[in-house]
């Protein structure tokens, strides 16, 4: 087995052995099936009375789909940073890392195994978040190439959220300190956004370098290439800072 | 004839910022060897065995580890190196077998040898009747034979071993410095230590750096054909004042 996946895997099996993503994946469920409920509920008792006669009409796929998965991507926005502090400034505070830095592995490759067991945690997140869109196929039709865009969107979201916590947490030996800075750059990326779309200051920078103008059109069922750009991209880009930050860590120590 | 050289450091350097930490350290490690390196709280020890073990990058200097520049093929070098950190690097929340079988599988061990090396070092290191316990669970002592353990699974060459003996009760004491000795018998073991009483009981060379400069090294048989009638204490006390008042 290779390195990365082994590092993977077993990063991605200790999240399982402390209560902690069970917690986390518990309360998320929770909250956001009160969500699912509640867009439900909306659907049914406004927009469908709404609806009758319209041209354009909105459908459950609309009402309910798209949001319920914004609304994941907002929830995870406070839930990563908690994984990703684990990472680097978790085990510098528990003195660990130093088992990976003294194996025979490249920081490349601890970097992507550790990057590799959060999109682990992540696909979890997104498959327990479709089935509720899910279940609706029992009493409705859905548009499913919607449902299947947005779960795309939210997995690459969320995998953009992980590659910058990940490389925050490289930074510091304080996983408070590591949550805290990620949790408000990934805020930060939010207020940008709305910024951008503001009337007094709309900027099309603003727009294009926030994650969610990116996310809708994926919850519009639209998936563009260079959305998918956007997010190889910023992976890609704060995946290489980390290694670059635990090399250059080596050398000023 | 000349004993195979595992481990040979040349003119090692290391500043932090001004403070120049490593001051030209050089040593050597032959094989089947303990060497002690023996220096007071804060005289670069640490420093100087996350040099050797590719955790830090040195100013300037080389390190050969079985003929290997740690420096230019560090994945390559690092095979040869089993490394017990001054806090032994363990995951809390995972089981003794199952944290080994982790580590073996790090150091490029095969699917099919996994099983038999951590029995091997579950063993070696007196902890079968633990081996399902969670080591967040286990006393200190028993969490400082699992960094052991970790360290040696991949039968390495050279152990690099950061204060073992810490923290430890006498008894855990003695059964680690025996641990020690016995893996001297197939390793090249270097430790580091503040305490005299250990280098005395385990090693056979001891190099003694005070604020990061080499005052001494030799065999301890050496020592104390020389003097005779000095304990090692003595000398210790005596070349870490005379570098103060230099």
């Amino acid at each position: 087995m290779n390195k990365i996946t082994l590092i993977g895997l077993t990063e991605f099996k200790r999240l399982f052995n402390s209560p902690l993503a069970w917690s986390l994946l518990a309360i998320l469920q929770f909250i956001l099936a009160m969500m699912f409920l509640l867009l439900i509920d909306e659907f049914i008792a406004a927009t469908q009375t709404e609806n009758v006669g319209q041209e354009i009409a909105f459908g459950v796929t609309d009402i309910v789909v798209s949001r319920l998965y914004l609304w994941a991507g907002v929830m995870m926005l406070l839930v990563l940073p908690i994984l990703t502090m684990r990472s680097f400034a978790q085990e510098r505070l528990d003195k660990s890392l130093l088992l990976l830095t003294s194996s025979p592995l490249s920081f490349t490759q601890l970097v992507l195994g550790k990057y590799l067991a959060l999109l682990l945690f992540i696909l979890v997140v997104v498959a327990m978040v479709s089935l509720m869109p899910l279940s609706l196929f029992l009493g409705t039709t859905l548009d499913f190439g919607r449902v299947l865009s947005s779960a795309l969107g939210l997995f690459l979201t969320l995998s953009s959220f992980a590659a910058a916590g990940l490389y925050i947490s490289s930074l510091t030996a304080q996983p408070i300190i590591a949550a805290i800075s990620t949790f408000g750059f990934l805020l930060l990326l939010v207020v940008l956004y709305l910024s951008g779309t503001s009337n007094t200051s709309n900027s099309e920078l603003f727009i294009y370098l926030a994650h969610i103008s990116h996310f809708f059109s994926f919850t519009d069922g639209l998936i563009h290439s260079h959305d998918l750009a956007y997010y190889v991209l910023f992976s890609l880009l704060f995946l290489i800072l980390t290694v670059r930050r635990l090399d250059n860590q080596r050398l000023q120590g | 004839m000349p004993e195979k050289k595992l481990m040979q450091v040349h003119h090692l350097h290391r500043y932090y910022h001004q403070h120049h930490a490593v001051n030209d350290i050089s040593l050597d490690l032959a094989k089947g060897e303990v060497l002690g390196l023996l220096g007071r709280n804060g005289a670069g020890k640490s420093t100087i065995m996350q040099m050797l073990t590719g955790n830090l990058a040195p100013s300037s200097g080389t390190i050969m580890i079985n003929g290997v520049d740690l420096l230019e093929q560090p994945l390559l070098a690092k095979q040869a190196l089993g490394y017990l950190p001054e806090a032994p690097p363990l995951y809390h929340d995972m089981r003794i077998i199952e944290f080994l079988s982790y580590c073996a599988r790090l150091h490029d061990i095969e699917a099919a040898q996994v099983k038999p090396a951590v029995e091997r070092v579950l063993a070696r290191c007196d902890l079968e009747p633990m081996q399902q316990r969670l080591i967040g669970n286990l006393s200190k002592g028993y969490q400082q034979r699992v960094g052991i353990a970790q360290a040696i699974i991949h039968e390495p060459l050279v152990i690099i071993l950061d204060e073992p003996t810490v923290g430890l009760d006498p008894i855990q004491l003695q059964s680690i410095r025996q641990l020690i000795k016995a893996l001297a018998r197939e390793h090249s073991v270097m430790l580091s230590t503040h305490i005299l009483q250990e280098v005395e009981a385990v090693c056979d060379r001891v190099h003694i750096i005070n604020e990061g400069k080499t005052v001494f090294n030799d065999t301890l048989i050496a020592l104390k054909q020389h003097q005779e009638n000095t304990s090692l204490d003595r000398i210790f006390s005596a070349l870490v004042r005379t570098e103060e008042v230099l």
